[in-house]
């Protein structure tokens, strides 16, 4: 069971939306695309759904070659991030529509789809219209939709997006569970790294139409393989400056440097780009976080128990990501403090090197 | 308060005037009506209904109109929902340029066409036939049709497509059980438009037809200048003739509404 992409690409009126891309996608995990809004994701589920048609590559699930076959005789569920039903039919009648169309014995119908109503807790609704539910129960009922089938292939195109903090919360729990032995592969397309982590057994990265970077997430998250990659990954941005290293030193500017550590210090001297995630940027100094940073507040926000920090240094915008809540002065210099064990290091050409 | 009431009820008092005239005249000896003004009949007479229902060319004029009516609703419906569907699903060379020029049709005089109608229908043999005035009416009524039912059609998101063909509906068996129903409101708008627009056109329906055709606005305009003053009998005919389009009006009253909402009415 896969489902493999050879060099697939799609052009429309002369505009790449999806550059040569290659992945081969496994079940038993959420395969997470991440990635901001219009990089790709979408045009990518619909080329792999057969809603679009390939410019080039070929499309295998299953080992069966698709490329040339309609969304219809794929074996495929989709879910949208707009809330998706059939606005005439009941909940039941949407949930079972795919099973009818398929020609699945009416007995059978029932039971699967009490089955999915059950998985979904919408048992109580499954006689109402879609547009008498809540948006977070009609997003259950397209998931619903898409667990009745037992399809080949799910996929999930931002289906949390439309839905408030809380309902994202509880449904996005209870995603991997629901997909959990049923053997299809997964496809989860998402615009903040926070769901990638949460969710992504393996994640693939998108920036304008081009997959940087596939891989376990917890790998990918840790070694980014170039700045894009680290770019997507990131939320807040991650901060980014030009550093120069010599000798033993990374030189940040004239009052900010510090003794290389780890990987970094087998870098040849030269010019470098220097990574680092807003978290490992704090208002105080520690043990680890040591490297001291002189910044002109520019914003400061603060959600839930976590405060952040947009500051200005040498014309660089950096961002400062903190537990707990903390006195900045807008306008003010304040001293941040980063850890540099956690310093990603890319050559000029943007690749990864420590 | 009262004043807020009073003004809508004035309003409406004086847009029924007329009609209400129309109806009062309808029950009124054709005597009463030319000697003088009187507010409501003084001898009430159903003899102007009851010479409709009995006489022939009458009531044949109104199931003339109806039966050509009926085929230009059906025939518009049928033809404007697969290009309205083209037109709000996919993009093509001059899809623009076609969709106007589709509405140019309506901005042209019905009388521009009378005589190249009437010219080409007596030549293929369709000249006094229901269908001649059903087909003419088509010219200007496939794109209204289109037209109204492009917008309902684009308020509803391509996502909803997209997840019929995966679940697996092919596409007819998608169109017909999950798109149709999701813009029934608009078919039902867009016939009613058909339905009214043929109803009231006169002067190709006119031209068209002979006899065996003839609809009740024709049958009219001859009882007026050949019999000299029937008015009554002219009354009657007014009020019957007005009654399929409150009918339809009253069916599609809810979903008119959305279509102006979507500046399609």
């Amino acid at each position: 069971m896969s489902l493999e992409l050879k060099n697939v690409s799609k052009r429309v009126a002369g505009i790449t939306h999806v550059k040569e891309t290659s992945l081969t996608l496994h079940p038993g995990h959420f395969n997470v695309l991440l990635g901001e809004t219009g990089s790709g994701k979408t045009s990518l589920i619909k080329l792999m759904a057969g809603l679009d048609s390939l410019a080039s590559g070929q499309i295998v699930l299953n080992g069966k070659d698709v490329s040339r076959l309609s969304a219809q005789k794929r074996n495929i569920s989709l879910v949208h991030q707009f809330f998706v039903n059939y606005p005439h039919m009941s909940v039941f009648d949407n949930i079972a529509s795919p099973l009818k169309v398929a020609g699945v014995a009416k007995s059978e119908i029932e039971g699967r789809v009490e089955e999915a109503a059950q998985l979904m807790k919408l048992k109580p609704y499954l006689k109402r219209n879609p547009h008498e539910l809540s948006g977070g129960q009609q997003q259950r009922t397209a998931l619903a939709r898409a667990i009745v089938k037992e399809s080949d292939a799910v996929f999930l195109d931002e289906p949390l997006a439309n839905l408030d903090y809380k309902l994202r919360e509880e449904l996005r729990d209870q995603l991997p569970e629901l997909f959990a032995g049923r053997g299809a592969v997964v496809v989860y397309a998402t615009s903040e790294p926070e769901e990638a982590l949460l969710l992504g057994g393996h994640t693939a990265l998108m920036t304008d139409g081009n997959v940087v970077q596939f891989g376990p997430t917890a790998d990918i998250y840790r070694k980014p393989k170039d700045l894009d990659a680290a770019k997507v990954f990131s939320n807040p941005p991650i901060n980014i400056a030009p550093v120069t290293k010599q000798g033993d030193m990374v030189i940040l500017n004239e009052v900010t440097r510090w003794q290389v550590t780890g990987a970094a210090s087998g870098l040849q001297d030269g010019t470098y780009t220097l990574a680092i995630r807003p978290h490992h940027v704090m208002p105080v100094e520690s043990a680890h976080h040591t490297v001291k940073l002189d910044g002109h507040v520019l914003v400061t926000e603060l959600s839930g128990s976590e405060s952040s920090a947009h500051f200005d240094m040498d014309g660089n915008a950096w961002v400062s990501l903190s537990p707990g809540v903390h006195p900045y002065s807008v306008g003010e210099v304040h001293s941040f403090y980063l850890d540099p064990r956690h310093c990603f290091f890319f050559a000029p050409d943007g690749q990864l090197v420590a | 308060m009262r004043l807020k009431s009073l003004v809508p009820i004035l309003y409406i008092l004086f847009l029924m005037l007329p009609i209400y005239w129309l109806v009062a005249m309808s029950f009124k000896t054709t005597n009463e009506i030319l000697s003088g003004f009187t507010l409501f009949p003084q001898t009430w007479t159903f003899a102007n209904y009851i010479d409709i229902f009995t006489d022939p060319t009458w009531y044949w004029g109104y199931i003339n109109s109806i039966i050509y009516v009926t085929i230009n609703t059906v025939i518009s419906i049928t033809v404007a929902l697969p290009a309205a569907y083209a037109f709000s699903r996919y993009s093509f060379v001059g899809d623009k340029h076609l969709f106007f020029w589709l509405l140019t049709n309506r901005m042209a005089p019905a009388a521009v066409f009378a005589l190249p109608f009437f010219q080409l229908y007596s030549a293929v043999g369709l000249f006094d036939t229901h269908l001649a005035v059903a087909l003419a009416h088509c010219l200007f009524n496939v794109p209204l049709a289109v037209w109204i039912l492009e917008g309902f059609m684009s308020g509803v998101p391509k996502e909803l497509d997209e997840t019929a063909y995966v679940d697996g509906y092919s596409f007819p068996r998608f169109f017909m059980t999950i798109f149709l129903p999701a813009i029934k409101s608009g078919v039902g708008v867009a016939a009613f438009f058909c339905f009214m627009f043929s109803w009231v056109e006169m002067l190709l329906s006119k031209t068209l037809t002979a006899v065996e055709a003839k609809p009740i606005a024709a049958v009219m305009t001859r009882t007026a200048s050949s019999a000299g003053y029937e008015l009554g009998l002219l009354a009657a005919a007014g009020t019957l003739t007005i009654i399929p389009g409150a009918i339809v009006i009253y069916f599609v009253r809810n979903y008119i509404a959305k279509g102006f909402a979507l500046g399609r009415v």
